[in-house]
């Protein structure tokens, strides 16, 4: 208890960081003890570079867009407050969970129209970033067959992969502009439970 | 009003056949009954031989050659058992002429009734049914094609993701529920009034034991139709397969121990010690098994024909070696089945992957069927023991403690899991515990040396008759009613398969990052080891291949497939081939390769899509004839079809040069029950075309 203390005070904003993602304080320090054993120069910031050092995490598939989706259009480093609000994402769903900041407060998420409460939306959006990496809002083509490629590596001819492509296209694009938009894949996970997907244990 | 003079009509068709067949099996009687008779054709008159003098009557030697002559012994007990096969699927198939009744009541308790009123005509009779609910019949014959059936078709990937918690509920629920019901039936009989008194602890503790264990084959019957959500559904279900290792050591432990007059510590050790014996040597077993035949079907390429034999052999061996050593043999065929399947189905051909689906399914229903349809006899014909106290108490003990245990239980495991049950959950999860005829088995098996051994008997059936009926017919309504978070099936979009394994390597992902690690840590690196060991030794044709480019080849065959269902309307091969592949996914044979099912696409498209303008075109001038027409394209579609296939590329041949003969092998399996030798000039329909131009392929 009193090692979480102290590490507690260290880190500035503490308070405010924990109001806004709802982590406990032992996940902030845990998280924290992390983020220092990563950001081995003591810069107080993570450069792409010190993520790549994660040896698992290099041999992921798509190990370089998710670190990509740390960083910001534009900023070169990541604070530890961006670390944890993003992996705040990650958390399992909590009714008692305050709302995502980022999203525009909901009048009331029963009385919302929204299908789905706005944090399963972060969620998805998330995944849809993953994707999305020239951030126009649309999965083209290309992208797709990007991410296919990364995925499936040495299994599959590259006319398969295009196959493979056209039809996913194809199953989720409504409006037929060949092209993925964020409503269209939405809908096509409707009927999947993210929340159960999408949510790492320990984060909770 | 004609359709229900014609469903009246079945019915009463159907009724005359069942009874008909009930009083033809009357004769029949339990088959250790009738003494044999002597071999021969004829019964022989003794020889009567007056002292002398002439004879009255000819001698029986000396009569002439018998034109008609009946042995009834000698096939008797093959006939009897087709007789009851029979009967029982009669009853099934009459249970749907009228089609609202099977939605309402699950076809369990129609089984039942059926049972119930062949069990009074048989008892009116005097008559002994066939033994089919005995100890060995049971548990050898009976018990073993239903476990396979839910072994095999069990969704592997909730199944892993849960298994913590079915087990949790398999064995500490079992446990929670005997204990609790045992000590508080003990404190009943304390009661003077229920005049109980003389059932001590061991045998309360002994019939708890019994009854406790949740059925699998009653939950099934009921579970199926019902479409909970998955957590809710694989939960129920595989705790309902694996309690029986927690039921058998209970079962022997206390059947042990009722013989002797005090229980001591190390007795109850040895009971834990044995459970784990059970448990993970049934396991061990079922994995062993499992491997052996993905093993042996890699090398039975030359012998297609038999291939699905080695599945049940070696499915039905580890049942039975697990029963010698009297450690849990239905977790061994279920771990075996689940094991098995995966490889397996890599191995065969497609056509032995269809077979061995429909004969686990058919052997699995026509288990289920019997094994109801005789609860129902033999409730009439054994002698029952009533107490009033005894058995209420029982059903209302039950109840509450599986109720208590649920909630108790969930309290504990929810936290680790990542979607909590619910309450609506929770109350499903405990309503749902049918109790069914294994309790019964078990129960009929009771040493006599127990006193009240009947009475045991007629609360095991109130209980089954109870959880069966009530719970079981009221289940679907109550899960309407309270709005039980539903399944969506049909999920199967490249879209879902694509975005969930990106989702999955995003987690594995951020876990790498934030250093900790959970249980898609250890499903890849089982997959790794999958990848890298496991299938170079048990798999033939070794392709690691993801699944997202399985799930994209059988879609493209199912739609190839639809595609000669819509066309050929009601050709009753091609439809019911296409059902099947509805009902029971494609199986990912490693033998379908990547550019035939493209090209098989493309041309069973082109060559209908020609044979439909042909017959548009004959809607519009009538006079030709379309039997002309189609004569005329089937000379036309060979001379399409190579020119077709030698300009789609096939780059797959330069990296995988056997793909090529793979690519000619194909068309035997691919016929998949239409007939290409069937080359009718009359009447070409489109079916034979597609199989003409296969033959071409």
């Amino acid at each position: 208890m009193g090692s979480t203390n102290s590490t507690l005070s260290k880190i500035p904003n503490v308070e405010e960081l924990m109001q806004e993602t709802g982590f406990t304080p032992a996940h902030i320090v845990r998280l924290y003890d992390r983020f220092e054993a990563l950001d081995k120069e003591k810069t107080g910031h993570l450069r792409p570079q010190d993520f790549g050092a994660i040896n698992r995490l290099a041999m992921n598939p798509i190990g370089d867009r998710i670190i990509g989706a740390f960083f910001s259009p534009g900023q070169e480093t990541v604070d530890f407050h961006s670390f944890v609000r993003i992996l705040a994402h990650f958390r399992p769903a909590d009714k008692k969970r305050p709302k995502d900041p980022s999203m525009p407060e909901p009048v009331n998420s029963r009385t919302s129209k929204l299908k789905y409460p706005p944090l399963v939306f972060s969620l998805i959006s998330v995944a849809f970033q993953l994707y999305d990496q020239d951030k126009d809002g649309k999965i083209s083509r290309a992208e797709l067959l990007q991410v296919l490629r990364s995925m499936l590596e040495m299994q599959v001819t590259e006319e398969q992969l295009e196959s493979i492509a056209d039809r996913t296209i194809q199953e989720a694009d409504l409006d037929k502009d060949d092209a993925i938009s964020f409503e269209e894949f939405r809908k096509s996970l409707e009927k999947v439970n993210i929340d159960h997907k999408m949510s790492i244990r320990f984060l909770r | 009003m004609r359709t229900m003079g014609g469903f009246s009509q079945m019915k009463l068709a159907v009724n005359f056949l069942t009874i008909g067949l009930v009083i033809l099996s009357l004769p029949c009687g339990s088959y250790t009954e009738i003494p044999p008779k002597p071999p021969g054709s004829v019964t022989v008159l003794p020889p009567v031989k007056p002292a002398g003098g002439p004879q009255a009557f000819p001698d029986a030697e000396n009569s002439n050659l018998p034109v008609f002559t009946m042995d009834y012994a000698r096939i008797q007990v093959p006939f009897e058992v087709t007789l009851w096969v029979l009967l029982a699927s009669f009853a099934k198939i009459g249970f749907h002429v009228y089609h609202k009744i099977t939605f309402w009541v699950p076809e369990s308790c129609l089984l039942i009734s059926i049972g119930l009123i062949v069990g009074a005509i048989m008892h009116s009779v005097h008559e002994e049914p066939p033994a089919v609910l005995s100890y060995n019949v049971f548990f050898l014959f009976m018990l073993p094609p239903i476990v396979l059936e839910s072994g095999y078709f069990m969704p592997t990937r909730p199944f892993f993701e849960n298994v913590g918690t079915v087990l949790w509920f398999a064995v500490v629920g079992t446990l929670w529920n005997s204990i609790g019901i045992g000590m508080s039936l003990y404190a009943v009989c304390q009661i003077e009034a229920f005049e109980v008194q003389d059932i001590n602890l061991q045998e309360n503790m002994l019939f708890a034991a019994i009854i406790s264990a949740v059925d699998p084959v009653a939950v099934l019957s009921v579970f199926e139709d019902v479409s909970v959500n998955e957590q809710l559904y694989i939960v129920v279900f595989g705790e309902c397969l694996f309690n029986d290792a927690v039921t058998v050591v209970l079962y022997n432990m206390f059947i042990f121990v009722a013989d002797m007059p005090v229980v001591e510590p190390v007795d109850v050790f040895l009971g834990v010690a044995r459970f784990f014996v059970v448990g993970l040597g049934g396991m061990g077993f079922g994995v062993i098994f499992g491997f052996v035949a993905s093993f042996t079907t890699r090398f039975t390429s030359n012998v297609r024909e038999i291939e699905p034999l080695f599945i049940f052999m070696y499915s039905y061996l580890a049942y039975l070696v697990a029963e010698l050593f009297s450690i849990s043999s239905i977790m061994a065929i279920v771990t075996c089945a689940l094991t098995m399947k995966y490889y397996v189905e890599e191995n065969v051909s497609q056509r032995s992957c269809t077979t061995i689906r429909h004969v686990v399914k058919m052997l699995g229903t026509i288990s289920e069927t019997l094994i109801f349809f005789f609860l129902g006899v033999v409730t009439i014909t054994t002698e029952h023991e009533w107490n009033w106290g005894y058995i209420m108490f029982t059903l209302l003990l039950a109840l509450v403690w599986r109720g208590l245990g649920v909630l108790v239980l969930t309290q504990i495991i929810n936290p680790f899991r990542t979607i909590p049950f619910n309450f609506k959950d929770q109350f499903i999860l405990g309503y749902g515990g049918l109790r069914g005829a294994i309790s019964f088995a078990l129960v009929f098996t009771l040493p006599d040396s127990i006193g009240r051994k009947k009475l045991f008997v007629t609360t095991t059936i109130c209980m089954i008759m109870f959880t069966v009926f009530i719970q079981g017919i009221s289940i679907r309504p109550l899960i309407e009613f309270i709005n039980v978070r539903r399944t969506n099936r049909n999920l199967e979009t490249i879209n879902v398969e694509i975005h969930s394994r990106l989702i999955e390597h995003t987690i594995a992902g951020v876990e790498d990052l934030c250093g900790q690690w959970s249980h898609y840590y250890w499903k890849d690196k089982f997959l790794k080891f999958n990848n890298r060991i496991l299938r170079k030794i048990l798999i033939r044709d070794n392709r690691a291949e993801s699944s997202i480019v399985a799930l994209y080849k059988k879609l493209e065959l199912q739609n190839a497939m639809e595609i000669l269902d819509t066309v050929s309307g009601d050709i009753n091969a091609g439809s019911s081939i296409v059902s099947l592949q509805y009902v029971y996914p494609l199986c990912p044979s490693s033998s379908c390769s990547f550019s035939l099912s493209l090209s098989l696409s493309l041309s069973l498209s082109l060559s209908l899509s020609l044979s439909l303008s042909f017959a548009f075109s004959l809607a519009c001038s009538p006079s030709l004839s379309f039997s002309f027409l189609s004569r005329i394209t089937l000379y036309f579609v060979p001379l399409i079809f190579p020119s077709i296939l030698t300009s789609l590329p096939v780059p797959a041949a330069e990296k995988h040069p056997h793909r090529m003969m793979l690519f000619w092998k194909f068309p035997p399996d691919m016929t998949l029950g239409i007939q290409a030798n069937e080359f009718n000039l009359g009447f070409i329909r489109p079916e034979n075309l597609v199989s003409h131009g296969l033959r071409v392929l």
